[in-house]
């Protein structure tokens, strides 16, 4: 039988070494922060103004980082009824239960990946960003009240088609607005050179990233979604750095080779998806593996493409950072979404698209107003949706969701 | 040697069907068990039953296809498929042409789409959750004292429409409670548990064209049949053994296709 046979090889991504130092001295050197005072620490949102922190001094941490840690390392489930129990409910976001959860506990999955880590590192300030959810605004807004440190950010549109010019105005005069409290917290002025040099680098970061995703688009393809999950990481934590940048330069050629070689990061690869809203954080390995058994690649995915910002521009820093937050696909209109994964289609040449409805993300969960219905017309192409969640896998039937996937394929393959 | 046979064995949540057909396809055995915490043994068991019906041997058995949630503990299966081919395999058989498949089961619901080839064009399958299946049923029985078996029979008996309207079974067991206690009559309950399983059904999908229906509950209960072809608004016709519906197909790929991987 089929199940009998060895599991095909996972191939290793060499840069792999590199990127968990990036990924460790990120958090030694926020540890070492947190511990001396200095420098200063700001907790930011995934679309946060990370670039006008790190301008004024602030090392940076990202809580929905340990949030997608929380649901790898599978411990987010010990965590989620700490917070239930204090009010947060099992149907918000599940990085936040888990997090504050973790939090109340004083527990944090870092401290056994990194010797002499034994909690996060306390905040100065937090800064959120509401572009891609409430869930962000009220996780900060807690551990302000918790930890009586200051939480400001930024109010945006959201379900939006073109970004225009008023949107872009509305919402760099709020980062600008951030700068006097920033320059209190941090005890520098805002050195206008040194933000157009972060944002340069941010670009220059997501410039990298942008095309270690696109390698994706080769047939075979070198690189798969739960490769990106991973990589990604410095792109997450380290956006407007240097050590970011050195670190896509190091893993682009590295695909380019595989392109060239014809290595196919799914050996026999005879069907491309297309992964639609968050990853199941706990269930990667498994996931991954079955879709390397049905020689089917993930060659692309909503979530990876997040941390792509385009519109940056060290030239204009406060206009571009607007922009390029508010033009993500988490912040658009259907219309918008749908048009986006058309671009997708055409440029990774997939033949079916995944929609993991997230049961504690609806703002990442894009099946609920009938786009894959839309898509299977506009595209011509079939979609399967799988129930599951990002962090709480008490959401997710592992059964179900492996059957429904492996059905998927074999209808794909029916097409053939 | 008797003619070649082609086993399907559909290890379910709840139970595990066989189905044995011949070269023509035609069904000569079958067996249906309870799956059971052991679902090697319950397989084993429900293949000799199905041998025995068919009054056949082990060596008759060309070939075995598995399938269901148990599908990867058949030793002796020479391939596997996902549940959603082979109901489509086996309810296209009996229909050969564009139909939409209503497969009720003990954990789950599927819609299946074909076009008059038998090429599948969509599926969708229930949220993990017990409402709109034979589990659902299952507990209305216990709550209400009375047998799954029983549930066809009193359904017929009913005077009175009586709503269920949870979508969740602890939710719907407590709006039981609140019908007993203003006298709905038991037929009149169960004949409303149905129409609930109906209703959770009948909400995946628009249902355009033709309407096959499969699974254990509509196999033992037909009120569930002529429910259903109310609320679709066109007649739904059901398969000779609707509860074998995946266990035949898997048979028929059996028949048609060397041990697929
Ligand atoms: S977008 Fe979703 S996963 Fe991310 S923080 Fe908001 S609710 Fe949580």
């Amino acid at each position: 039988m089929a199940e009998e046979k060895k599991a095909p090889a996972f191939k290793k991504i060499m840069a792999a070494d590199m990127m968990k130092k990036v990924m460790a001295n990120h958090f030694y050197d926020l540890n070492n922060a947190a511990k001396t005072g200095s420098p200063k620490v700001a907790w930011c949102t995934s679309v946060g103004p990370a670039e006008l922190l790190r301008a004024m001094g602030f090392l940076v941490y990202f809580p929905e980082n340990h949030g997608a840690v929380l649901g790898a390392t599978r411990t987010a489930m010990d965590y989620i009824p700490l917070a239930n129990a204090v009010g947060y409910s099992p149907e918000i976001c599940s990085y936040l239960t888990s997090d504050i959860g973790a939090f109340l506990k004083g527990e944090t999955p870092l401290s056994k990946q990194y010797k002499e880590i034994t909690s996060l590192p306390k905040p100065n300030v937090l800064v959120y960003n509401t572009n891609q959810c409430r869930d962000v605004k009220d996780w900060m807004q807690w551990y302000g009240r918790r930890l009586n440190v200051p939480c400001i950010g930024i109010e945006t549109f959201r379900n939006i088609g073109d970004v225009n010019e008023d949107a872009v105005k509305a919402i760099s005069a709020q980062i600008k607005a951030l700068v006097p409290t920033l320059e209190k917290i941090s005890g520098r002025k805002l050195d206008i050179d040194k933000l157009r040099e972060v944002v340069g680098l941010s670009r220059r970061c997501t410039d990298l990233w942008k095309q270690v995703l696109e390698t994706s688009s080769a047939i075979p393809s070198p690189f798969t979604f739960f490769d990106g999950t991973i990589h990604m990481g410095p792109a997450v934590v380290a956006r407007g750095t240097q050590e970011a940048v050195d670190y896509y330069e190091h893993l682009l050629p590295e695909l380019k080779k595989r392109i060239a070689d014809k290595v196919a990061a799914v050996e026999g690869e005879r069907h491309r998806i297309y992964w639609d809203g968050m990853p199941v954080w706990g269930k990667l390995r498994e996931l991954s593996t079955l879709f390397l058994e049905q020689k089917t690649c993930v060659v692309a995915s909503t979530y990876c493409n997040s941390w792509v910002f385009t519109a940056l521009d060290a030239k204009d820093p406060f206009d571009s950072m607007a922009r390029a937050y508010t033009e993500l696909f988490i912040v658009r209109s259907d219309d918008a979404k749908e048009k986006y994964i058309e671009r997708m289609r055409d440029l990774f040449k997939f033949d079916g698209i995944l929609f993991h409805d997230s049961k504690t993300c609806p703002n990442n969960s894009n099946n609920r107003y009938g786009m894959p219905q839309r898509l299977a017309e506009k595209l011509g192409i079939p979609s399967v949706v799988i129930h599951g969640d990002l962090n709480d896998l008490r959401c997710y039937s592992e059964e179900q969701s492996v059957t429904q996937i492996e059905a998927f394929i074999e209808q794909l393959e029916g097409k053939k | 040697m008797a003619s070649p046979l082609f086993a399907g064995i559909d290890v379910g949540a709840a139970a595990t069907k066989v189905a044995l057909v011949d070269a023509s396809g035609a069904l000569v055995g079958k067996a249906a068990i309870p799956s059971g915490m052991d679902f090697a043994e319950a397989s084993e068991t429900a293949r000799a039953l199905a041998l025995e019906d068919a009054g056949a041997s082990a060596g008759d058995l060309v070939r075995t296809v598995s399938t269901g949630y148990g599908r990867k503990n058949v030793a002796f299966a020479d391939g596997t498929k996902t549940e959603i081919a082979c109901h489509a395999r086996g309810a296209h058989f009996y229909f050969p042409e564009a139909i939409t498949i209503i497969d009720i089961g003990g954990q789950d619901n599927k819609i299946i789409k074909l076009d008059a080839a038998g090429n599948r064009l969509d599926f969708r399958m229930n949220r993990k959750c017990a409402a709109g299946t034979g589990a659902f049923l299952e507990e209305i029985a216990r709550r209400i004292g009375v047998r799954i078996e029983e549930m066809e029979g009193l359904a017929r008996l009913s005077t009175e429409r009586v709503e269920i309207g949870s979508f969740c079974t602890v939710f719907s067991a407590t709006e039981i409670l609140a019908l007993v206690r203003r006298g709905a009559k038991v037929p009149d309950i169960v004949k409303g548990a149905f129409r609930s399983v109906v209703k959770r059904v009948t909400e995946m999908d628009p249902f355009e064209g033709k309407v096959v229906a499969t699974g254990g509950v509509v196999a033992y209960n037909s009120t569930v049949v002529e429910l259903l072809s109310d609320a679709v608004g066109k007649p739904v016709r059901t398969p000779p053994a609707p509860q074998l519906s995946g266990a035949i197909g898997a048979a028929l790929y059996a028949r048609n296709e060397p041990a697929s991987s």
